[in-house]
């Protein structure tokens, strides 16, 4: 069994740059924050190498950072400009039994991160719907597409901090 | 025979109001088309079940739109599913009724300040004729519901409404 | 089976057959709520199957961060509404992570108490529904006469049958009756013979079993790639429950065994392994709560609710076993009264894709099979 910072130290002497910072000051957990372009490669390396074994996924989470500066469009609302979207990651491993937390930010304007998909099937699913509610594009994903909300919602991504609500959706009334 | 038994004195003849014996045949036996959504859903299944039982009052569940009287709508109403909602209320033939169980589909129920997705009440896209409050109904306020169906159609009359 | 039906559609040569799309549409009497299945269809032979889910979606996660973190309890209720305690517990258990608080000792043994209940009432829905998808109907009747007996009892302490907002951050919200623990025990005592009447009736029978073994085999590192919790991972071979490999409140008090299937009447990890595993499930679960109301302290159960529930800037991710799974909540606080996020890992969003794999090269009936052994609620689904 591997402790968080064990792993960092063997994540920093293997891929060097892209692996960010170790945070241990907040409560609860301990995360690892890592380039969101790289981090398929990474995850490859801790399912396959021997003492680490993480062959099981338990969650995946977008998150809106709302770190960005508030301002007002023309039509009078508030949209958030600049910041980030993070994802973060919950992994385990069923022999070994130790538990790692990652994380990955990438900038609000443009959201990019690598797919996991290929590794962990059950990231498919968790990666769709981080597309559908906030917007992240997932690359090399199979089947990008949203999955909760219908394939011709217009109005946005809805689990953000400055969405807005249609009036109106194929005749039917949103607000009440 | 049942209520009827033994009843009349002469044989034969039973003399009545055409809309009378059309209400009556109509309201003893409303079949119903299965459509649970939510937790509602799983408080229909229970009145369906022995303990308050459904049958006793004609109503059995019938898995197909064509072959039903009544649709219950029990559970919230997405705006991705109003559609298909709207859409199997036009294919159940005439004479038909709805009764909306539960506050969701009343008027959406706990979801209706943030709700982004929820369709804010059924009456948005079919009409309705009996509503159910509660989160969910117990089973002996759907049996009332269903009551008070039974007596909006004893009161239906052939006749052309003149002013 | 299917490799003979196989063989006759290449044999034909002068037969020429066309694939066929069949929608198994949102509206439909077996799929447990609104699904819908796209089936790519040879004859009868299933080729693809492709599930559109997000007819129920309630938006969940915005109106957590609109409430505070006691108002959010019946929101998390909703969710899974057959097993509406144990959702409270999962998102009580993370937030009293995030506060760091103790709880006293005759909370957690009332918890634990309902927890189980819980558990075997939504055991019975499903096997209850399992057999009327299959065609017998008489299961379903006796497992809701068994059902009601439960909800009595919840509505003695709480006042609901369903959606109780009864385990709060910190405590419960009403003490228990005080005729409680005798109707627990008595309830207990009627139920193991039940057991018993309901595997004669369903579990044994010839043509459930012909229905049921060899059919949707998952092999157990599928299982494990895709993310499968719960009692569908214990029946393709591994011994892996929450309670025992990552304990929470007081189970590491409690002697109780873990089921896993073993394939004796077809092969391990097909949909009679589920089944059966749901149904031992059952008897353990009465064992703990046998325990639970011989050991049980007295207390007070809302001393230790906080007036205001205001957690320090963090995150955590804590997890328990629903009857479908792997239950986790994931909440990142800000340092004010509302949650930043609160993102649910249902188990039956994650279970629900594999749904592919099981199906491919069986027939159409057999998908209600499949996906009745599979146990979906669909609120949880699309939360």
């Amino acid at each position: 069994m591997k402790t968080t910072e064990e792993i960092f130290n063997l994540l920093k002497e293997k891929f060097g740059d892209s692996i960010i910072e170790l945070k241990t000051d907040v409560p609860v957990e301990h995360f690892i924050t890592i380039n969101p372009l790289e981090i398929d490669k990474v995850c490859n390396f801790l399912v396959s190498k021997d003492d680490l074994m993480f062959d099981s996924l338990m969650n995946l989470s977008g998150v809106d950072d709302a770190n960005g500066e508030t301002q007002k469009d023309e039509a009078d609302n508030n949209t958030i400009v600049g910041g980030t979207l993070s994802v973060y990651y919950h992994i385990e491993s069923t022999s070994i039994r130790h538990k790692l937390v990652l994380k990955v930010s990438t900038p609000r304007e443009n959201p990019e991160v690598s797919s996991v998909a290929e590794i962990w099937k059950a990231a498919d699913w968790h990666e769709r719907e981080a597309y559908d509610l906030l917007g992240i594009k997932f690359l090399n994903h199979p089947d990008l597409r949203r999955i909760l909300m219908p394939y011709d919602w217009e109005a946005g991504y809805p689990l953000r901090k400055d969405y807005k609500n249609p009036e109106f959706y194929q005749g039917m009334k949103v607000p009440y | 025979m049942g209520l009827l038994d033994g009843q009349f004195t002469d044989d034969n003849i039973v003399i009545s109001k055409v809309e009378d014996l059309l209400n009556w045949a109509r309201l003893s036996s409303l079949w119903q088309m299965g459509f649970g959504l939510a937790c509602c859903a799983i408080e229909m299944m229970a009145t369906s079940a022995s303990h308050y039982d459904f049958d006793r009052f004609g109503v059995i569940p019938r898995p197909s739109p064509r072959q039903s009287d009544v649709i219950i709508v029990s559970g919230t109403v997405t705006l991705k599913m109003a559609i298909r909602i709207k859409r199997l209320y036009e294919q159940m033939p005439d004479p038909k009724y709805v009764i909306s169980m539960g506050s969701c589909s009343n008027c959406g129920g706990p979801y209706w300040e943030h709700g982004y997705h929820v369709l804010k009440g059924v009456d948005r896209v079919i009409p309705v004729d009996v509503y159910v409050p509660g989160c969910p109904p117990r089973p002996e306020a759907l049996l009332e519901g269903l009551l008070k169906l039974q007596d909006k159609i004893r009161h239906e009359s052939l006749v052309k409404k003149t002013a | 089976m299917a490799a003979d039906i196989e063989n006759k559609v290449t044999t034909t040569e002068k037969l020429k057959t066309e694939e066929m799309i069949l929608n198994m549409g949102p509206q439909h009497p077996s799929t447990h709520g609104v699904l819908r299945l796209e089936l790519e269809l040879e004859g009868e032979l299933i080729l693809n199957v492709k599930p559109h889910i997000g007819y129920l979606h309630r938006c969940f996660e915005k109106h957590a961060e609109a409430m505070t973190y006691p108002q959010v309890i019946p929101y998390t209720d909703r969710m899974d509404y057959l097993a509406s305690m144990y959702n409270e517990f999962g998102y009580a258990i993370a937030v009293e992570k995030l506060l760091d608080i103790k709880i006293p000792d005759r909370v957690e043994y009332i918890r634990v108490i309902m927890g189980e209940l819980q558990r075997i009432a939504s055991h019975l829905v499903a096997l209850g529904t399992y057999g009327a998808d299959i065609g017998a109907v008489t299961p379903f009747l006796f497992c809701f006469r068994d059902r009601e007996k439960i909800l009595s009892l919840f509505e003695m302490t709480c006042g609901a049958r369903l959606l109780y907002n009864y385990i709060w951050v910190g405590g419960l919200s009403h003490d228990i009756h005080h005729d409680f623990l005798r109707l627990t025990k008595d309830f207990v005592d009627y139920f193991k013979p039940k057991i018993k009447e309901l595997n004669d009736l369903l579990s044994y029978n010839k043509i459930f079993i012909e229905r049921t073994a060899n059919v949707g085999i998952l092999p157990l590192d599928t299982a494990i790639n895709y993310g499968i919790t719960g009692p569908m991972l214990r029946a393709s071979g591994l011994k892996w429950d929450l309670r025992k490999d990552d304990p929470y409140s007081i189970y590491d008090k409690f002697d109780f065994d873990i089921p896993v299937g073993d394939g004796r009447m077809g092969t391990v990890g097909d949909s009679w392994d589920r089944y059966f595993v749901r149904v031992l499930e059952m008897e353990q679960s009465l064992r703990i709560i046998e325990q639970a109301v011989a050991q049980i302290p007295e207390g007070d159960v809302t001393s230790a609710i906080p007036k205001r529930v205001k957690p320090v800037v963090g995150q955590v991710y804590s997890r328990v076993e629903n009857p479908r799974g792997e239950l986790g909540y994931f909440i990142i606080s800000n340092g004010s009264v509302n949650p930043f996020r609160v993102k649910v890992r249902g188990p039956s969003f994650v279970n629900l894709a594999v749904i592919n794999e099981l199906c491919k090269g069986h027939l159409v009936a057999d998908v209600i099979t499949i996906l009745g052994s599979i146990d979906i609620v669909l609120g949880e689904v699309d939360r």
